[in-house]
């Protein structure tokens, strides 16, 4: 085990020695100082093309698909290869300064810039299908064998799902729900799998996946309404009750309406939570790892020799980041489930009976 | 900085993709599973509960061949003591039985040697008879007086003769 991760190391190590001075070479061609800014957020943003590597100044991406429908144009279709490199096609181009940089935009005929509706594959997209595909073919395959054979051994890869779908189940729904858990946990376990499985592919650095998802903000605000939706619809009357009219004194609650203001605020502030928590997790986790990286290059473009010495260190460190990466995929999506479980089943409040008081 | 500002598109596309794979999983995923699983429990705790009561009822039965094997040992010892009475009985009735049947024999032979004797003798007295009478004529042939006071005189003789036999 040991001597395997040794090699592991080594190999890492040389990998890395190697692309930088593949890097290193490329600069000296380029002249160009080395700007981690674009490097670190070129990597976490979103962005219309997979980019798969730079050799000298040829970009290797491959191209998605650009969906944009513009003031002036109308509906547009078309390869994103067609403007990524700089390009205008049919008045769209990439804004490369301003404030939609990065972003399609098109120039009215009274030259101010407009930004289209924009419904493009973008790397998220393209990112999210692929783990959505990922979930169906390894989920409805499974439910047909079960439903074939509901009795019958099952196999390996089912038995694993099995085992997960069982420790969510059972640990998390079950006594965070309570009462009608059987009827949320298709919800909750759809949601686990999701996060699961996108966190799991954003830590892999290549073609098709690498993609920064759930650590984009409209990716975890979306998951967030979902859980809100569900908590405040099947909410119960108890649980409106203790909203707008809690058990405190009255002067709290009427005339001023302090205490179901902020209750009401509460319901708010809690998928917020869930939203905010996601994204900053994986959202710094990707960002460690690229400084990490980012910092051969800065020291590199000092002096090579440092670069060189920097590597081995910054190649240790963000190794020891995917194995908590790793660790944290697996976390933020059971604490996402597990606090979307916790806020449907405090939705489900039944009325309780106040239990007198003591006397001591 | 736009990272914190959602882009439109990509919430639609998410609301899309996630509707769509919650909509699938939640129809013909997780419940088909989390159903499966749960029959599946249920079927092994009434197989677990099915292999409980087979060996109770094993044993049950074992134990009642033991009590059957005892009952059959006891029966076993109780018909042998019966059968050896029962020889012995047999035996002893053999016994009498071949006694009465000699004793019978016995008797009758007396009987019957009783009566062979009686004939015999009888037939003795009768040759004797004749002898005698024989004898007597061709004594009395020479002495034809008195013939009749010598024959009287001949039986009495024999009478007495026959008396002090007897």
């Amino acid at each position: 085990m040991n001597q395997y991760f040794k090699y592991i190391l080594l190999c890492f190590t040389l990998l890395f020695v190697v692309s930088y001075t593949q890097a290193a070479n490329n600069h000296k061609e380029d002249e160009r100082p080395f700007d981690a800014n674009t490097f670190i957020f070129g990597h976490i943003a979103d962005a219309y093309d997979f980019h798969i590597t730079s050799v000298g100044h040829k970009h290797i991406s491959v191209p998605l698909l650009v969906i944009v429908k513009g003031k002036e144009n109308g509906w547009c279709v078309f390869p994103s290869y067609r403007i990524t490199h700089g390009d205008t096609y049919k008045g769209y181009y990439i804004q490369k300064e301003g404030s939609y940089k990065g972003k399609i935009v098109e120039t009215l005929s009274n030259g101010e810039i407009h930004r289209p509706f924009d419904l493009s594959i973008t790397k998220n997209v393209f990112s999210i299908l692929l783990s959505i595909f990922i979930l169906i073919a390894l989920f409805v395959p499974a439910a047909n064998a079960y439903k074939k054979n509901p009795l019958g051994v099952p196999t390996k890869k089912n038995h694993l799902l099995e085992i997960v779908i069982l420790s969510i189940q059972n640990d998390v729904v079950k006594p965070s729900v309570g009462k009608d858990y059987a009827k949320y946990s298709p919800y909750l376990l759809t949601v686990f799998f999701f996060i699961l499985i996108t966190n799991l592919m954003g830590l892999i650095p290549f073609f098709p996946f690498g993609a920064n998802v759930t650590g984009n903000i409209a990716v975890t605000m979306v998951l967030a309404i979902f859980t809100y939706l569900i908590t405040n619809i099947f909410g119960s009357r108890e649980y409106w009750k203790e909203i707008f009219w809690p058990d405190v004194p009255v002067m709290l609650k009427f005339p001023l309406p302090l205490m179901p203001l902020i209750e009401l605020i509460s319901t708010f502030t809690k998928p917020f939570a869930l939203l905010v928590r996601l994204f900053a997790n994986i959202f710094a986790g990707h960002m460690i790892i690229l400084v990490l990286m980012a910092l051969i290059f800065i020291f590199g473009s000092i002096n090579p020799g440092i670069g060189y010495g920097v590597s081995i260190i910054s190649i240790g460190f963000s190794i020891f980041m995917f194995m908590l990466e790793l660790l944290v995929a697996f976390i933020q999506a059971y604490v996402f489930t597990t606090l979307s479980a916790i806020f449907i089943g405090l939705s489900r409040v039944e009325p309780h009976h106040h239990p007198k008081k003591e006397i001591n | 900085m736009d990272l914190f500002l959602p882009e439109s598109g990509l919430v639609i596309w998410m609301t899309i993709a996630f509707g769509i794979v919650f909509f699938i999983l939640s129809k013909f995923g997780f419940p088909i599973i989390l159903k499966s699983i749960n029959e599946r429990e249920k079927y092994i705790i009434k197989s677990l509960d099915a292999a409980n009561e087979a060996q109770q009822k094993l044993l049950e039965i074992e134990d009642k061949g033991k009590e059957i094997i005892a009952n059959a040992e006891q029966q076993q010892l109780l018909i042998v003591k019966e059968s050896q009475e029962l020889k012995k009985k047999l035996v002893e009735e053999a016994k009498m039985q071949a006694q009465k049947e000699a004793d019978n024999i016995i008797a009758n032979a007396r009987i019957q040697i009783e009566k062979e004797k009686e004939t015999a003798l009888s037939d003795i007295r009768n040759e004797v008879l004749q002898v005698s009478l024989s004898i007597a004529e061709k004594v009395l042939e020479k002495e034809l007086e008195n013939k009749k006071a010598h024959t009287q005189y001949v039986e009495k003789l024999l009478d007495n003769m026959s008396m002090s036999q007897s």
